[in-house]
């Protein structure tokens, strides 16, 4: 089913609206990571806003959507969204990455409600993911588990267990989102680890694979139901993202991975992202 | 002492499987040594639960720990020495810190994959595991002591980790009367001279040693410490207290184990002399079980001479 109009729109102005709210947060805490959040953040809005089976009024639900940050340190897209979502209040969103702070660094599920899974070491998200999409099985309940990863992440060893795992045990109930935003913390993958054909990798390994552009929330959406007709074997949906996305000096920067955002880069990011919102 | 032996990896298979049949949130996983580490037993009997992932010790772990999350209760199951080097991230990141309740069973501990050689020797596992917050750990000394502690691992609510042998041992405990319970420390041989704190198959060379002693007249303290986090501090206090000296006896490294683990608890409660058994921080070698424990010191020969040594120290 394709996303209404007015789903469409109010998608998109969710994304311009967190966008700003990152750039004001992270430059008032000078500290965290803006490039991956960036990315993120359609592929997030609408799996939060659109998609998940998640309510904050029963956050530990049985039968509720899984969803694992496997790129752990897009934490602050993740938190603005779980605010909205009503998971903590907004006044919380101030005290990231400070002390006594229910926001960690990167996720932890003790301190956050909303968080599933902690986060952080790279490519432990989707083995356990599937760890989650196994117990549903076991009890027979339909939830879906949904693990987002960088595209840097994908040169974790761990991740290449994971895959074969899950399309042994034909994993139908887990769905992996790529952000695939072709940059990592050193530079971008090609120099630093030429990935090749991600796509066909995932497929060698026995997935089901959906490209899209990961910044049009349509695509995303339609790509996040049609994987739930793929029965027998897992889903991945690779997303072609912009790391830093929707200001200029950031896109595609490894630089911006995870710098404290100065006071004229700060200006000068609200100023675009006015234009967009 | 009974002659019986038992393989211990046998009596954890077979009370695994048990537990499979009286809890369904029971759910086993393993890295390719089913036959190995006798998870496989629960394999058989319940193929839907569980998951043989390969030689992939660290997915397994993370999978153990999403698992978890969905409330079932998962037994990892793998070699010691690769429960730790590879699969210690998901140990730590997942399942430490956020007390996820799995069960990481690390099976041929110590030098008891003897033949294999120091690549498969586990002596750095306690030391690894009792370092990470909200773990606990209990090394399991005989046959007896295998089915009570797996059955109070299941019980038990939080991260734990099993540390198991492949060796065949005698039954040296009392199946009717042995009291576990994690977290308490149990005396099996009183006397006031000193005091020998052994764990895993050490505390059968303790036995031995303290029968030895006694022939020379030196009235020596046995207690069995199986829960090594969190440790039994009143009871190490009191023998520090009563016999005055401490001999402790582990197969690992000297270096963050069981005599490590002592020595915090006396050192700043009451410090008295003590002598430690254990690896010599060295890697071993492959070779018969008991011949290799004898060569490397693990012997009830090198307890007696450590206790002699301490008792000059009083």
């Amino acid at each position: 089913m394709s996303l209404k109009p007015e789903s469409k729109a109010n998608l998109e102005r969710l994304c311009a609206k967190f966008r700003q709210d990152l750039i004001k947060l992270l430059h008032g805490i000078q500290t965290g990571h803006p490039g991956g959040s960036l990315s993120s953040a359609e592929i997030l809005t609408t799996l939060y806003f659109e998609k998940l089976n998640v309510d904050a009024k029963k956050p530990k639900d049985a039968n509720r959507d899984r969803f694992v940050l496997g790129k752990g340190h897009a934490a602050p897209m993740l938190y603005m969204i779980l605010a909205e979502k009503g998971f903590f209040p907004q006044d919380d969103l101030v005290t990231l990455r400070q002390l006594d702070s229910k926001l960690q660094g990167h996720p932890c599920a003790l301190k956050t409600c909303g968080v599933e899974l902690s986060t952080g070491p790279l490519g432990l998200g989707l083995s356990a993911g599937l760890g989650m999409a196994m117990a549903a099985r076991l009890d027979g309940l339909d939830y879906r588990t949904i693990v987002l990863m960088g595209d840097g992440e994908l040169q974790e060893g761990i991740v290449w267990e994971a895959a074969m795992s899950a399309a042994k045990f034909k994993a139908d109930n887990l769905l992996v989102i790529v952000d695939n935003n072709g940059v990592q913390l050193d530079g971008t993958l090609q120099e630093i680890m030429p990935m090749g054909d991600i796509a066909a990798k995932w497929r060698a390994f026995g997935w089901h694979v959906i490209d899209i552009d990961g910044h049009r929330v349509d695509e995303i959406s339609t790509a996040v139901d049609q994987a739930k007709t793929i029965k027998g074997q897992p889903t991945v949906i690779i997303a072609k993202t912009v790391k830093g996305k929707g200001v200029s000096f950031m896109e595609g920067q490894s630089a911006w991975h995870g710098k404290p955002i100065s006071k004229d880069d700060y200006e000068q990011a609200m100023k675009e992202l006015e234009v967009t919102l | 002492m009974s002659a019986a032996k038992r393989a211990i990896r046998d009596v954890y298979g077979d009370t695994l499987a048990q537990l499979g049949r009286e809890n369904e949130n029971i759910v086993a996983l393993d890295a390719d040594v089913g036959s190995s580490s006798k998870s496989i037993v629960f394999g058989k009997e319940f193929p839907n639960r569980y998951f043989n992932v390969g030689i992939a010790e660290a997915n397994m772990v993370a999978m153990a720990a999403g698992l978890a999350t969905a409330g079932k209760i998962p037994f990892a199951n793998t070699f010691a020495a690769f429960m730790v080097l590879r699969a210690g991230d998901p140990v730590r990141s997942l399942i430490a810190y956020t007390k996820l309740n799995v069960k990481l069973a690390g099976t041929y501990a110590g030098l008891s994959d003897s033949y294999d050689g120091a690549s498969h020797h586990a002596i750095a596992d306690i030391a690894f595991m009792r370092s990470l917050p909200n773990m606990t750990v209990i090394s399991i000394s005989d046959p007896v002591e295998a089915e009570l502690a797996t059955r109070a691992a299941a019980e038990f609510k939080g991260p734990l980790y099993l540390r198991l042998s492949r060796a065949e041992v005698p039954v040296v405990l009392d199946k009717a009367s042995y009291d576990f319970k994690i977290g308490k420390g149990v005396t099996l041989v009183d006397g006031a001279d000193l005091t020998i704190v052994a764990t895993g198959y050490m505390l059968i060379k303790a036995l031995e040693a303290a029968e030895l002693l006694s022939a020379k007249g030196i009235k020596a303290r046995v207690v069995n410490i199986h829960t090594i986090k969190p440790i039994d501090r009143e009871l190490l206090i009191a023998c520090a207290k009563e016999t005055g000296a401490i001999v402790t006896a582990e197969e690992h490294n000297v270096y963050g184990g069981l005599g490590s683990a002592v020595a915090e608890v006396l050192s700043t409660s009451c410090p008295v002399p003590i002598e430690f058994v254990g690896i010599e921080d060295v890697f071993a070698e492959s070779g018969d079980y008991e011949k290799l424990l004898a060569k490397y010191g693990l012997s009830a020969a090198n307890i007696v001479a450590r206790a002699q040594k301490v008792l000059k120290r009083k």
